[in-house]
């Protein structure tokens, strides 16, 4: 048996390589990214894998979907909000169901280390009704991974393998087992099951209804839901918050514990816990699902149910062993130390010479002329510009949703309306508000930085840079002459500021480009 | 046993290549170990940590609970500062005390180090002069873990193997450098306690490691300093007063 040092993503990865894995899916995301990126190192050269960035999480999931369907196997991995984008097929995939398995193995973010919100990927897999495991270590991402491919082929469902920040960026040793052959190429030939016309979808949909049964059978009798029976105080510690909660306790505790790690939530197993117990605290790193659906509306007689409806785990933010042990009402451990209450902060900033902060200062320049000028934007390392010195950014909401937003504020009359959005992020869910906006004939300037490589995530490749990107933009229909392409540089500085000017004084929708490679994306190549 | 380790320092430091280190020594010398790190947005130059956990028993926990650490490991005096409360009270710091000066209210170092010296147990190396003195000063991580090493569970030849392993595809010429990095910091580090133990006070230390050439430092000479520092104290001034470093044997332990 071999022993590999892998971060919890990588762990994903090898159990799906070994589970006969045919293709890799997924848009970069922190703290997802590994996943992808360890698969296609692992397999590069063997030719055995489709490994290659997607535009975005949606068609991300189309193409492991489509995977499925030709019999092979397909894992698709993105972050928690990357599942927002990939919405509309993963719902729909529960209802065609599957062919070769799938398995979307999906990082949420608790505590918004680097994302937008914390919401709980747990919920999605219940709401598309399907199975989802919850790793609780590097080993059982491994083992899951095997294990839900083959409960997807089983049931012919997509699979949930859901991870915390804290899991996919640890690392520990994981044994690994035997790779297993792909699967052949073999189409599904059941045409009405994936062709989601209402008439079929009726049949598809009460099919999907017809499962949830055994889906909840297979979690009852799962050997990751365990549950030991002691005494009157019960505690249910849902995938990595039952390793918070083993630190904090001795062998010799007299809790009864439910530790759950495979769902839909194993109804009978807590009936039993419950039945057992006067009071049970509920820990999940997450929103609290597990808590909210023991309760229910008007609560248990007889049991006092506690978590982060209650107060005793913080309702927002990340789990920790400091606030398990707090819910335990156990004394904290003495420290060197207290926390120092004033230390000067280092939060993340631009590269020194990065092409994003001369853009932004040719754009503050350009701006100075408006009245508290506001500038939408978007997701990616300049969303950093958001703080001093520059304070260039008013807006970071969602993939793409600078443009949109943009266009709407035009809409409503407010001048300038300005977008800054990254290449990548431009492929992923700009193009689309752009061609409306074009079609409207909205005055609205984007600002395209165009650095060549998803850079936040470490320097993935970009779908659309240099010629490409004007083509794409072009195509869109915006005006050559107002496609403009700038070189932030110190040295550009006032041409650049000029162009912006001239774009600004345009009443119609401009695209500027600015140019310059990321500079960690040519350190990078260069190692 | 187990033994808990924060390690911190700035994104670009190279906090994670310290991590591959013990991490690996970790699973080589058969232990359980978990560590966590950070990517992602805070590595653009922000505060970075990692919390690396082994021993002999099953690690539950990815995180170190408050008050739980054995060691905070850091590549920059601030830093330390930052999880110092994760400490246990009979804990340890190693630290370099190179500032990382990338924000505009960084403190004063001499006040800094005042900081760092309450802790008594603590080891101080300078790790950008220790760094030079190896060939690079990008090596100033391998410093601060050869500083480390004599309490970690590992021989050194096993550190030293992946400090190899880490740097193998970037050429001979690196994986010399950085083994020879964290050597000079393991004496660095092993140098400064021979002093301090031996009576100096820890800012005095400090100022007395930044004048002995790195190159030269063996730790049998720590305690023969200490020493003739007490018996004479315009040693010291004399060679904090002094241009350039003087060898480390220029006070020579007894034979």
């Amino acid at each position: 048996m071999q022993r590999e040092v892998l971060l919890g993503d990588e762990a994903v990865g090898l159990g799906a390589i070994h589970a006969g894995l045919s293709g890799v899916y997924g848009y970069p995301g922190t703290p997802s990214t590994e996943i992808f990126e360890f698969v296609e190192q692992r397999t590069a050269g063997s030719g055995g894998v489709h490994a290659f960035w997607s535009t975005n999480e949606k068609v991300a999931y189309e193409e492991a979907l489509g995977m499925s369907w030709a019999g092979k196997r397909a894992l698709v991995c993105m972050k928690h909000v990357g599942l927002n984008v990939a919405a509309d097929a993963f719902m729909n995939s529960a209802v065609t169901g599957t062919n070769g398995g799938l398995v979307l193995a999906v990082a949420d973010d608790p505590g918004m280390h680097s994302s937008q919100n914390e919401q709980d990927s747990r919920v999605y897999a219940q709401f598309a009704l399907i199975p989802c495991f919850e790793p609780r270590d590097q080993q059982e991402c491994y083992d899951m991974m095997i294990e839900a491919f083959d409960l997807s082929e089983e049931l012919a469902l997509p699979v949930m393998v859901r991870l915390v920040t804290r899991l996919a960026h640890s690392r520990s040793g994981v044994a690994t087992r035997e790779p297993r052959p792909q699967n052949a190429l073999h189409p599904t030939r059941e045409i009405r099951k994936w062709t989601l016309l209402p008439s079929n979808a009726r049949v598809q949909y009460r099919h999907l209804i017809d499962k949830q049964p055994e889906l909840l059978r297979r979690a009852e009798n799962s050997v990751h839901n365990r549950l030991t029976l002691a005494g009157r105080r019960g505690v249910i510690a849902c995938g990595i918050a039952n390793n918070y909660f083993l630190e904090n306790v001795d062998d010799g505790h007299d809790l009864s514990v439910l530790s759950l790690a495979q769902y839909p939530v194993p109804a009978g197993r807590i009936r039993r816990l419950v039945e057992h117990v006067d009071d049970l605290l509920v820990l999940e790193d997450g929103y609290p699902v597990v808590e909210n659906m023991v309760r229910g509306l008007f609560g248990l007689d007889g049991v006092r149910i506690r978590g982060r409806m209650t107060g005793e785990v913080p309702r927002t933010g990340e789990l920790n062993p400091d606030l398990v042990r707090s819910a335990l009402e156990l004394p904290p451990h003495a420290t060197a130390h207290q926390p120092s209450p004033s230390l000067a902060g280092r939060p993340p900033a631009l590269c020194k010479g990065c092409p994003h902060t001369d853009t932004f200062r040719a754009l503050n320049e350009a701006l100075s002329e408006f009245e508290n000028p506001q500038v939408f934007s978007d997701i990616g390392c300049y969303t950093l510009a958001a703080f001093p010195p520059l304070e260039a950014i008013h807006s970071c909401v969602a993939m793409g949703a600078s443009i949109g937003m943009a266009a709407g504020a035009a809409h409503a009359g407010y001048r300038p309306a300005v977008a800054a959005i990254g290449d990548s992020t431009f492929s992923h869910g700009g193009i689309t508000p752009l061609l409306s906006a074009v079609q409207q004939g909205v005055n609205l300037k984007v600002i395209v930085l165009d650095n060549g490589t998803v850079g936040m995530t470490g320097t993935q490749r970009s779908m659309s840079t240099g010629d490409a990107l004007d083509h794409i933009i072009l195509g869109a229909g915006v005006a050559p002459e107002h496609l403009r392409i700038i070189e932030p540089t110190p040295a550009n500085h006032a041409a650049n500021v000029q162009i912006l000017r001239d774009e600004l004084a345009w009443d119609g929708t401009s695209v500027i480009i600015a140019r310059r490679t990321c500079l960690e994306a040519i350190k990078r190549k260069a190692s | 046993m187990q033994t808990n380790i924060i390690l911190a320092g700035v994104g670009g430091q190279g906090i994670l290549s310290i991590a591959y280190v013990i991490d690996n020594a970790a699973l080589d010398a058969g232990f359980h170990f978990k560590q966590a790190e950070v990517h992602g947005m805070a590595q653009r130059g922000g505060a970075v940590q990692s919390h690396l956990r082994y021993g002999d028993g099953p690690i539950h926990s990815d995180l170190v609970p408050t008050g739980r650490a054995d060691l905070v490991l850091s590549v920059e005096p601030l830093e330390v500062m930052r999880y110092w409360h994760y400490l246990s009270p009979d804990g340890w710091v190693v630290a370099s005390v190179t500032p990382y000066v990338n924000i505009p209210d960084y403190p004063e170092l001499d006040g800094l180090i005042e900081n760092l010296a309450e802790f008594g147990r603590v080891v101080l190396v300078d790790s950008s002069l220790i760094a030079r003195a190896a060939g690079n000063l990008r090596a100033q991580n391998m410093v601060v873990v050869g500083a480390a090493a004599p309490l970690l569970h590992f021989p050194d030849s096993t550190l030293e193997k992946y400090v190899e392993m880490l740097f193998a595809g970037k050429g001979q010429k690196t994986v010399d450098v950085n083994i020879r990095a964290f050597r000079l910091g393991r004496a660095a580090g092993l140098f400064f306690r021979g002093l301090v133990d031996g009576g100096l006070s820890i800012p005095d230390a400090v100022r007395l490691c930044r004048k002995i050439d790195p190159a030269t430092v063996d730790p049998a000479h720590g305690p023969a300093w200490a020493a003739a520092i007490h018996g004479d104290r315009q040693l010291l001034e004399q060679v904090l007063a002094g241009e350039s470093t003087v060898p480390c044997d220029r006070v020579a332990a007894p034979a």
